[in-house]
């Protein structure tokens, strides 16, 4: 397993080394130490390779990971796993502001808290935060779900389109057009799903599901006046 | 974007580090903002007297003789030479006399008070540090403050931290959206102001409001409902340090505390040579949240 010592290796090295990692070589198990608040680490990994840092992470940790598992042992800083394709990224401490944005697909899962705007402007990405979440998180939320088994901030969903928010705890306050929603079979199901995927210790039937009211999509013609 | 870094500390044993700890954790910050960088720091003051930092573009000539024109001008004074700043200690009574004869001769102050020393300077923060010998200061707590203006001129007045009352001072990272009325506003009061800048404003504001008799944690309630912008705050006292966000708390803040130390950075990299910063409680500050500490009252 190729180990990277921080303190020692300049950072470029190791992001290289892992963008070197060919289609079908059997290295893929990379180890971080000493990360001490790095920015952009693993960022663009495009193979299905596991990367474990030891230590807390700076600005865009894991950002568009295509394929890799990365796992935090500590805790990141801003825009963890933004827009990740596919693939795994667990952080173990808490995440700051928003981790998860404009994902695509993948799984982020934050074993603490996340901060605000998380998952904001996500298209495809699923987060499961242990957690509580901060304000405005999962604005404008195209699709995929955020599922947080703590409480959420001021204004979750603002604005949301088609993403599907599961919360356990209190929500401060919902966004503009974001409603609480029923919660069906086949929500209990994906909800079940994910928080088995995350390792989350939590009954799918003490969440609440909320989603878009839709009323943003289409012009009213009643608020002409305000234009 | 701007970096803050402060650090409180609780063990008397790490006092002498202080300025040690404080120049590393800004000079991480570096590629936050390069312009100007200070740091003010709370050391042992005498009781009864007062240190007034002043500030030259010319100190070979404007700082020869200092003591004995300030002889002449009535004020007895010890002073302390450091690069572009002298440290001018006198008696409380004679703040007044000192700061007519420093606004006679031109010198800038940068902070005044019976415990705060303040050194501000364009430049990047090892160069700023490295002139003012930082690292060999002891002291109780400290702020310090890397810049990258958005507001104001890039010049020694306009770098942080900004003192507008005694022993008082706040670094900012943000721009204020009201402060043009707010100066107007101060200025009725009778409040002086150095420059255009935001923070300047907002210095003075809770100078104000401490003037009024609201503790600094109290002031620091009253700026959330009062100010308007963006703003991670760090503020210090004589004896206090806090920290606020605006409600959108859109600019970075991490803190970390220990039974030594409460430390301040705008990122964890300021804090990653802390001592015993592998078991320290680290989080983020929640938003429209105020966070302060009082070594008086802690004691």
């Amino acid at each position: 397993m190729p180990v990277f010592d921080l303190a020692k290796t300049p950072l470029r090295e190791f992001n290289a080394a892992l963008h070197s990692v060919g289609n079908g070589d059997n290295d893929t198990a990379f180890e971080v130490l000493n990360p001490r608040g790095s920015h952009a680490l693993a960022v663009g990994i495009d193979q299905p390779l596991s990367v474990d840092v030891r230590g807390s992470v700076g600005y865009y940790c894991a950002g568009m990971n295509d394929g890799g598992a990365v796992t935090v042992h500590g805790s990141a800083g801003p825009g963890v796993a933004e827009n990740m394709m596919t693939g795994t990224v667990t952080i173990e401490g808490d995440a700051s502001q928003y981790a998860g944005a404009t994902g695509r697909g993948g799984l982020l899962v934050i074993k603490g808290n996340a901060a605000s705007r998380c998952g904001i402007s996500m298209k495809g990405i699923d987060i499961v935060v242990h957690g509580n979440i901060g304000h405005m998180s999962a604005f404008m939320a195209q699709s995929g779900h955020l599922v947080v088994l703590g409480d959420a901030g001021e204004a979750l969903g603002d604005s949301l389109y088609e993403a599907k928010l599961f919360v356990r705890g209190e929500v401060k306050s919902l966004g503009a057009d974001c409603v609480e929603k029923e919660m069906r079979p086949e929500h209990i199901e994906v909800l079940a799903g994910l928080l088995e995927k995350a390792g989350a210790d939590a009954k799918p039937e003490e969440f609440k599901r909320y989603g878009s009211a839709r009323t943003l999509y289409n012009f009213n013609i009643d608020n002409a006046d305000a234009y | 974007m701007c970096g803050i870094v402060g650090l409180f500390l609780k063990d008397k044993a790490l006092e002498p580090r202080l300025g040690e700890l404080l120049s590393d954790m800004l000079i991480t910050m570096t590629d936050r903002g390069p312009d100007s960088a200070g740091i003010a720091i709370y050391g042992a003051g005498a009781p009864g007297k007062v240190k007034i930092t002043a500030q030259s573009a010319d100190p070979e000539n404007e700082f020869k003789g200092l003591v004995a024109e300030l002889e002449l001008a009535g004020v007895a004074a010890d002073v302390t030479l450091k690069s572009t700043h002298a440290v001018i200690e006198i008696a409380e009574d004679a703040v007044a006399d000192t700061r007519a004869f420093l606004a006679r001769k031109g010198l800038r102050v940068m902070g005044a008070g019976e415990s705060v020393e303040i050194y501000k300077e364009v430049g990047l923060p090892k160069d700023v540090v490295a002139r003012f010998d930082i690292r060999a200061m002891g002291g109780t707590h400290g702020i310090g403050h890397t810049r990258m203006a958005t507001e104001s001129a890039v010049t020694t007045l306009g770098a942080h931290p900004f003192s507008t009352g005694a022993d008082q001072c706040l670094v900012h990272n943000g721009s204020l959206s009201n402060h043009n009325n707010l100066r107007r506003v101060l200025v009725k009061q009778g409040m002086k102001f150095e420059t255009q800048n935001d923070s300047e404003v907002a210095a003075a504001y809770l100078t104000s409001e401490m003037a009024g008799g609201k503790d600094l944690g109290q002031a620091l309630t009253s700026a959330l409902d009062d100010l308007d912008g963006f703003f991670t705050f760090v503020v210090g006292t004589k004896d206090g340090f806090g920290v606020v966000r605006d409600p959108i708390a859109c600019k970075p803040a991490v803190m970390a505390e220990t039974d030594q130390y409460i430390a301040f950075g705008s990122e964890y990299r300021a804090l990653v040579n802390l001592p015993g910063i592998e078991t320290a409680r680290v989080w983020e500050p929640e938003p429209a949240t105020v966070y302060f500490w009082d070594h008086g009252k802690a004691a």
